[in-house]
Order: C-alpha cells, then structure tokens, then sequence
C-alpha cells in the first residue's frame, strides 16, 4: 500500500529497509549515527552505523575495502561536491576492481550524496555534477526524480553488485509522493515516461523533470503534446525508450540542469543525433544552464538555471524548426 | 615460525622477481607498461604474512608481485598475468600492478599511490562488523603494505586516524626503502628531515608506531606476531616502518610503443651517483643474509639451501613456461567484467 510521504523519508525507508533485510548492507558517513537515539543505530547497531569524521577519501575506500570483504557499505556523502575531494576513490578504484580481477571480486558499495542546491549555496555547493561520472566504465549513477524512484532505486543501488552513486536533489528533499510501503524496487536503466504525448518529446532528470511537466501542461493548453522521459539512472542510460519516442514525436528537447558541456543533455543528444537521425523533424534544442558557476544572489543564480519558460521556448522553437526545408 | 619455510618464500619471491626483470631481456614485448619488483623487501614480506592466519587478508600496493607468492597464489598464474595471458590470475585484465587472488585472502591493490590504505582499513572494519556478529569472535585482521611515499597522501592519515578511533584490526606496515620513486626521503618528508623515524606519524593518531630492520625476517615476525596479536584482540592498529632497500630501480623504463623495455640503475645510482651505497645495500641483501643466519645458527645446512635455491629456479622457470605457452586473451573479451 502507498502513502505519501517525503523524498528524503523515501530515501531512508529505502536504506532501512535494506539494513533490515541485510545484515551485510553497512551505514556510515558524517552524518549518520551520531547518536544513541538515531534511528538506525537504534535498529541496528553501532557496528553497522557509524559516524565518520570528515574524511571522504577514507570514508569511500573504505567503503569500497568493506564491500571487496563482504560488506555492502552506503556511505552518505552529504553533498555531492564532496566527492571530488575523494575522486580517486570514486572514479578510479571500486569501479575497477570487478574488472581488474577478472571478475574474481566485486565491490558493492552506494554513494549518496545531494546536488543541485540552488537555493543560496552559492559557487561551491550547488553542482549539478554527474555528467563528470555518467560515462565512467563500472560506475552506475541513479538520480531520482519522485520519492517513489527514490525509495526504489536505492534498494535497487544497495542490492546492485557495483559501486553506484546515488544523487539526490536537494530542492526535492521535502516533496512529497505515494510510496509505497514495503519492498519496492526499481530497475536500472529503464527510463519512466512520466508524461505521454505525441508532438515534442522531452527529456529530463531530478528537479527540472518536474518544471518540464508544468512546462508540458502550459503548452498543452496551446495544443501542444508533450512526452516527458525521465531516465531515472543515466549510467546504465535508456537510451532506446528515448529513440522509440523520438521515432513516434520526431522533435526533442534536452532539458538539464548541469552546463551544456558537462551534461546528460549533450551525450543524449549525440545518441539520437546518432542512432535517431532520420526520425528528427528538427533539430536537437538542449535547455541546460549557462555556461557559468551558480552565483550566490538570486537574480543571477535564476539567470543560468533552466525554468518553465525557457523549457516552453524550447519547446516552440523545435516545433515551429523544420530540418532540410526552406532553403 | 617455520625459520626454513620462510627462507624457502624468500627465495621463491626472489626467483620470481629475477625472472620478470630476464623477461625483458629474453623475452621482448612480452610484458607490457610498469612492473615495480620487491627484490630487497622479501624478509619484511614474508616475516609478515607468516603471522597471519586463514581468514587474515592482505592489500597492497602496486608493487605487489611478492606478497600473493608468500600466501600461496600460484607463480604460473602470477607470471601469466605479467605476461597479460588468459590463464593469468586475473585473466589479463589487471596485469602487474593489479594483482589480486581472494582466494588466498589477497584481496588486491591500488595502482595510485596511498590509495589502496583506506581500503584495507575499510577491509579491516569489515573483520571487525564480522567479528561482532559472530557468537565466537572471529578475530580476522587484515595487513595493509605500502611504501613510505604513501605515507604523504592524506589518504594515509584519513584512514590511521580512524582505525585507531575505531581500534580497526589492522596492522599497516610501511616498507620505508628510502626513496619516492627517485626521490629520498629526507627530501619529501619532515620525520626524515628531522631525523626521526617514520613511524613517529603514529603519535599522532595515539596508535604503537615502531621501526624495524626489514632485512630480518624474525625481527619482522616477532614484530608482526605482537601488532598482529593485538589487533586480534581488539586493542587496535599499529603502525610498522620497516627499513628495506629495493634492489631494482623503482620500475623499468618508462618507453613508447617500440622502444625495448629494461630495469635501469637504482636511483641512488642514475640520480644520486651514490655508488656506495647502492653496493652496501646489497652487501646487505635479506636473501643470502638469512641463508647465512639459519646456517651459521644450524638450522639449515648449505646442501639443503641449495636444494631450495634449485627448487625455486625449476619453479620459477615452470611459471615462465606456463605463461610464454598460455594464449592471448580473445579481444572481445574486453567487455567482460565490466560490471559485476
């Protein structure tokens, strides 16, 4: 049975839930289990919760040490920028060891961190950063956009024999949805059509999948139908759900909240252009933030974000372009 | 301790290593990228993993060649991972720096510098978890190698401080051999600058921090059984530097496609042109040392040193054997293994 409650609520059930199946699934992190009162050590144990101090290069080896011994660690990194302090252990060592050993070993292990915090946090803390680690072989990344997925896709990530980071948004912390109660499970690499239509087709991911959607029914009212796809894991990445849409819409727009270069957009965008070609009726629109850091005041920090409008202008711009006519 | 036993892994590590440096010669092209050897560190190796138990594991560096041998890996398959043969130990997918056997309880290496401290030590709360949950306490612990350049990551000082917060069972022995690649070590760390041991970085994380001769096997043992014991007991880490002298340049020769590999001059010798030293450290060598020690003490007689010398040589030579006939890996098997 389904209730509603928070994203971040999802995200914990979805750990607790784990634990309790699993005594190998391990919790540890900054913020985690600091006191006897916590609810998961609590549950179970300090052995199985602890806090750490701040140090993310020992937090993620070692949780990449506990899961080559048996373990099925979940560090909770906190925000996602304080990955790139351990980048080592994230891109280059746990995702590796599967394949280095010949397959002899595998290292289970779940990164959860927070992005996107554009809510005042200003240069450092608001990054939309898995492009950096979508394409890294060995590496899966999960970035939920409902408390449904998210409670889905973490006991997914958990149960998954490969290092997967988990990225959940931060403006999506407090949003509520049905959940529902008990196991719940959600596959890697299928893509959701969380809007079917039939004229334009977006795609999306984590909080702006949601302004696409008021951005699809502000459009419907002018007669425009709009399929919106939310990947929900861009490592694996779905990429046929999105052609088979594009073959039935002929137009797409990219909507994403990380720069252009650095973006799920852009590689996207290169396996339609690739594989999709002859289905596109015009070209690829990627509504992505601008080329910059996120300022710390709001007028500027809007300015580079996508929105509802931007994504609507997007919109009408692939459905107003034709490829190869008026020449 | 099996004093004759551990003389024999000696030899074998030796053996082994002598035959990757031949290859370059005898056999061109054959091993491919880095090799970094552990001739010079085999009493500290083997004295070592000779106070663990089953169920013990160990993570290393990339200079990891010797430790897999002393477990009971099988040279052939060692030998054909170098050689980047299918029937290498992991297939030909890891090579010389990624060597791992968990079946021996080597649970493997990080090719980066440091890297691979934190994830022995998340091995080693993994014991202790396994530990607590177990009606008769297990007791496992886990020996984490490196080298005392690693000792300047932060990687290094992260996990130290938390293993001992956590009294992980944990025993991290630093081979100190004096240089970071080429460069010695009172020029890259303010304990040797200073004139103080390594093992110092102990204080600071309120752990045993002790400094060994390397270069003798039942100094390494004896030292080893105690830290070892301890972590056993759930009293905590403790940090082992012990004074080795790498007989072989760092690695061989960094070259492109085309070029002849080979092992070049240590480093006290290209670099520093200390000549002298270089020849001491071989005068010290821990090999023919401990063949000394066990002959003069009349543990082992010159004949039998011999015999295990042969034995070594035919064994050594069965593994180059076995990898020069072992296939290629087929190359589509290239996408295998990238996931689990």
């Amino acid at each position: 049975m389904a209730r509603e409650i928070t994203y971040i609520a999802a995200i914990m059930e979805g750990i607790h839930q784990e634990m309790a199946r699993d005594d190998d699934v391990l919790l540890i992190g900054q913020s985690v289990g600091g006191s006897p009162e916590d609810p998961f050590v609590a549950t179970f144990g300090p052995d199985r919760v602890r806090v750490t101090p701040i140090s993310e290069t020992a937090e993620i080896g070692m949780a990449a040490g506990a899961a080559l011994a048996g373990k099925r660690p979940v560090v909770d990194c906190t925000m996602a920028e304080f990955l790139l302090v351990a980048m080592d252990q994230v891109v280059n060592e746990a995702n590796r060891f599967h394949y280095m050993s010949g397959g002899q070993v595998t290292a289970p292990l779940v990164l959860k961190a927070g992005y996107g915090f554009t809510a005042g946090w200003a240069g450092q803390h608001t990054g939309s950063i898995y492009g950096m680690f979508m394409g890294v072989p060995g590496l899966k990344v999960a970035l939920p956009s409902t408390p449904a997925d998210a409670k889905g896709l973490m006991a997914t990530a958990i149960r998954d024999d490969n290092p997967v980071l988990f990225l959940h948004h931060y403006l999506l912390t407090l949003e509520t949805g049905d959940v529902p109660e008990g196991e719940h499970l959600v596959p890697f690499g299928q893509a959701a059509i969380v809007r079917p239509g039939t004229d334009v087709t977006i795609v999306a991911t984590g909080w702006t999948v949601h302004r696409a959607l008021e951005a699809a029914e502000e459009l419907a009212a002018d007669g425009v139908s709009v399929e919106v796809i939310d990947p929900r894991t861009i490592a694996p990445l779905d990429v046929d759900t999105i052609l088979a849409s594009v073959a039935r819409t002929g137009r797409l727009v990219l909507v994403d909240q990380a720069t252009k270069h650095a973006s799920v957009s852009a590689i996207v965008a290169a396996e339609v252009a690739e594989a999709g070609f002859s289905s596109l009726r015009a070209p690829i629109v990627q509504v992505t933030a601008l080329d910059a850091p996120i300022a710390y005041a709001k007028p500027m920090e809007d300015f580079v974000l996508p929105d509802v409008g931007k994504i609507v202008a997007g919109v009408r711009r692939a459905v107003d372009a034709t490829v190869g006519a008026g020449r | 301790m099996d004093r004759v036993g551990t003389y024999r892994q000696m030899v074998r590590i030796r053996e082994f290593e002598e035959r990757v440096k031949r290859s370059f010669a005898e056999h061109p092209g054959v091993i491919r990228g880095h090799t970094h050897l552990a001739d010079g560190a085999e009493a500290s190796i083997v004295g070592s993993i000779a106070a663990l138990r089953p169920g013990d594991q160990v993570m290393a560096t990339y200079r990891c060649h010797g430790y897999p041998i002393a477990l009971g890996s099988d040279p052939g398959a060692l030998m054909a991972e170098i050689y980047g043969r299918t029937t290498g130990i992991c297939g030909g997918y890891g090579g010389s720096m990624h060597l791992a056997d968990p079946a021996h309880g080597f649970l493997g290496t990080s090719g980066i510098v440091g890297q691979s401290i934190p994830q022995a030590t998340g091995a080693a709360y993994a014991a202790q978890v396994r530990s607590a949950g177990s009606a008769a306490r297990t007791g496992d612990v886990v020996l984490c190698f490196f080298g005392d350049g690693a000792s300047k990551q932060g990687a290094f000082h992260e996990s130290l401080n938390i293993a001992s917060l956590w009294k992980l069972p944990i025993v991290y022995v630093m081979e100190n051999n004096s240089y970071s690649v080429s460069v010695r070590v009172e020029q890259e760390d303010a304990n040797a600058a200073a004139g103080e041991p390594l093992a110092t970085k102990a204080k600071a994380y309120s752990m045993p921090g002790v400094t060994i001769d390397g270069g003798d096997a039942d100094v390494v043992h004896a030292t080893l059984a105690e830290a070892v014991a301890r972590a056993r007991a759930g009293e905590g880490p403790t940090l082992v530097e012990s004074l080795v002298y790498r007989l072989s340049a760092h690695g061989n020769s960094i070259a492109p496609p085309g070029v002849p590999l080979h092992y070049p001059e240590h480093e006290a010798v290209t670099v520093f042109g200390d000549v002298a030293e270089y020849e001491a450290a071989k005068r010290g060598d821990p090999v023919p040392r401990y063949r000394g020690a066990l002959v003069t003490g009349g543990v082992l007689d010159a004949a039998a040193a011999d015999a295990i010398v042969a034995g070594a040589v035919a064994e050594m030579q069965g593994a180059v054997d076995f990898a020069l006939a072992s296939p290629d890996p087929d190359p589509a098997a290239a996408l295998r293994f990238v996931h689990a």
